[in-house]
């Protein structure tokens, strides 16, 4: 390459970088701009200009969120449910998943085609037959009735079979030999191994379960039974048009996911590239 | 070697079962009786006669049914599309930064998809709003007369387009990442010694390379999209959601609202057969995909 060539090379991927960095924060501006806001006393979120650091900070809007309405209460909920979903999907999904991959059965291609195929299915569309499902069980406005929809996900059983297809065979052969019990193999020999898959699986279940609106939002009528992510939506009134208090709420409502992102980042890139159905 | 195939069985049903139990109750029983409840006229809870093809054939003429599938087809079009450019186009930027830097650049990028819905619907609906919105403040700044982006027949789907998109993008940016980085660099080195500029190298190298990743994002985008509803609905309220009426919304507010079973079931139907469609296309797409990379 000549010496011109490489500087307008340079020149040109300068000016990328620095679009790229533009762009990023602008991006992530209504992110600060939702906070920021949130810190800011009721007269001066609404002034007819603009402030990007609050005069006065203030969080006055949160004392305010978490005393007035039912914030409490949601927060439980959304830790009961997702802490349940992720328990619950993890450990049956890795059973499945380790069958699958390492036991010889009847049925286990038409199982597996089975899994791969319920990738198709809209859980949306399946929205009144879920309600009435759980409401025949009489699940409607319980934590049980929150999570029993959310149980299957398709994509966490195939990582794992993909995971514990990986493993060399001598290792469950000499399990095997040992007279170990097929239940001891997997919780001894299995798990372990992958314990890195399963805190990612286990982190971006917890995200989407956290994150989930619509089935939430279906079975519970009770404001005190619903998620953050739904009660931060359904109760305006209570707010009025005090717009910093429920940007706190909001700010509240996305705290632990964002956190749990950025303490686990690499993680939770792997996991969602790996469900995506390719080895990062 | 021996194996014990009785035990082996045993512990496979064993360990399959639960999984099997929630799969069908949750489902496989779910999916029968949608399709059963469709051809009844029954209400949300209980039991309706058996009614043929009458609540399909109730689509055809149904003006608000038109709609919900139009504005679907709308919005997947404003999205699918421009946002797997944008993502890519956000990739390729990232993927020239290095170390720390580039991780601090793609969380800016990546932060919005881990929020709940919700949380985006507040934050956009406090920077879009009409009298005190920092976006009102810049259009007023550039002298351009203000929106009322949500309460706007002809801006509600595409500014909730545009939402979605810096919702969702950062999962696209993820694969888009993956794919640039599993192009070995050593082809672009040698395309450095050919002298080809940046366009060229992209258009002959980057692009046919990374068309596996761009057809999946661009299929995971369509199904997602096609089930819109949450964004919808939430920018809704307080507004006009029959203006804005999509296919999943349509059959929320058939069953949860009008309270006829039946009708949303077969609205509900309509939409499965569409995904499922695209989802047997987006799965041969990959395979041929997949034949002509061998």
């Amino acid at each position: 390459m000549n010496v011109m060539a490489a500087q307008r090379w340079n020149f040109w991927g300068g000016i990328i970088t620095a679009l790229t960095l533009v762009w990023a924060i602008l991006w992530a501006f209504p992110l600060y701009w939702g906070v920021i806001s949130s810190l800011k006393p009721d007269d001066e979120v609404v002034r007819p200009y603009i402030e990007l650091w609050p005069e006065t900070p203030t969080l006055e809007n949160y004392i305010s969120a978490l005393t007035t309405t039912q914030i409490g209460a949601w927060y439980v909920n959304s830790v009961a449910v997702a802490v349940g979903v992720t328990v619950i999907t993890i450990f049956i999904s890795m059973l499945c998943g380790y069958a699958i991959s390492q036991l010889r059965f009847p049925g286990r291609i038409a199982l597996w085609w089975l899994i791969l195929a319920s990738f198709m299915v809209p859980i949306s569309a399946l929205i009144i037959n879920h309600f009435v499902l759980v409401a025949n069980l009489g699940l409607i406005n319980s934590w049980a009735g929150i999570m029993l929809p959310q149980l299957i996900h398709p994509v966490i059983i195939i990582v794992y079979k993909q995971f514990f297809d990986q493993v060399p065979k001598d290792f469950r052969e000499a399990a095997v030999m040992d007279n170990a019990s097929e239940f001891g193999i997997l919780f001894k020999i299995y798990m372990p191994m992958n314990w890195g898959v399963t805190t990612a699986l286990s982190i971006v279940c917890f995200i989407w379960t956290w994150n989930a609106f619509l089935w939430p939002f279906l079975s519970v009528t009770r404001t005190e039974m619903m998620t953050i992510t739904v009660g931060i939506t359904q109760v305006n009134d209570a707010f009025g048009v005090y717009y910093a208090r429920q940007l706190s709420a909001a700010v509240l409502a996305g705290l632990p996911v964002a956190l749990a992102y950025l303490f686990f980042q690499r993680r939770v890139t792997e996991a969602i590239t790996l469900s995506a159905g390719i080895k990062g | 070697m021996l194996r014990n195939f009785r035990t082996e069985r045993l512990v496979a049903l064993v360990l399959v079962a639960p999984f099997m139990a929630i799969y069908l109750l949750t489902f496989v029983y779910p999916t029968v009786q949608m399709f059963r409840i469709s051809f009844t006229d029954a209400p949300l809870i209980g039991a309706g006669r058996w009614v043929g093809l009458d609540n399909y054939l109730r689509l055809d003429n149904d003006p608000m049914f038109r709609r919900a599938l139009w504005n679907t087809a709308y919005f997947v079009l404003m999205t699918v599309v421009p946002g797997t450019l944008i993502a890519l186009l956000i990739a390729l930027g990232v993927s020239r930064l290095k170390g720390r830097f580039q991780s601090i650049v793609l969380a800016l990028f990546f932060l919005p998809y881990i929020l709940p819905v919700s949380v985006v619907y507040l934050i956009w609906d406090w920077t879009l709003n009409f009298q005190f919105g920092i976006a009102m403040h810049v259009l007023d700044w550039l002298g351009i007369p203000r929106v009322p982006v949500f309460k706007s027949r002809v801006w509600f789907l595409p500014a909730v387009a545009g939402v979605t998109i810096w919702w969702t993008a950062g999962f696209s940016i993820l694969l888009f990442l993956a794919g640039l980085r599993s192009i070995p660099a050593e082809i672009y080195e040698a395309a450095a010694l050919d002298n080809s500029t940046r366009w060229t190298t992209f258009r002959r190298i980057t692009w046919p390379l990374l068309w596996p990743i761009t057809s999946l994002v661009f299929t995971i985008q369509l199904i997602l999209q096609l089930k819109i509803f949450d964004q919808v609905y939430l920018f809704s309220i307080g507004g006009r959601p029959n203006d804005n009426m999509v296919l999943v919304y349509y059959v929320f507010q058939k069953a949860f609202q009008q309270n006829q079973g039946g009708r949303a079931a077969a609205v509900a139907v309509t939409l499965f057969v569409l995904v499922v469609v695209v989802s047997v296309l987006q799965f041969q797409l990959l395979r041929f995909a997949e034949r002509r990379r061998r």
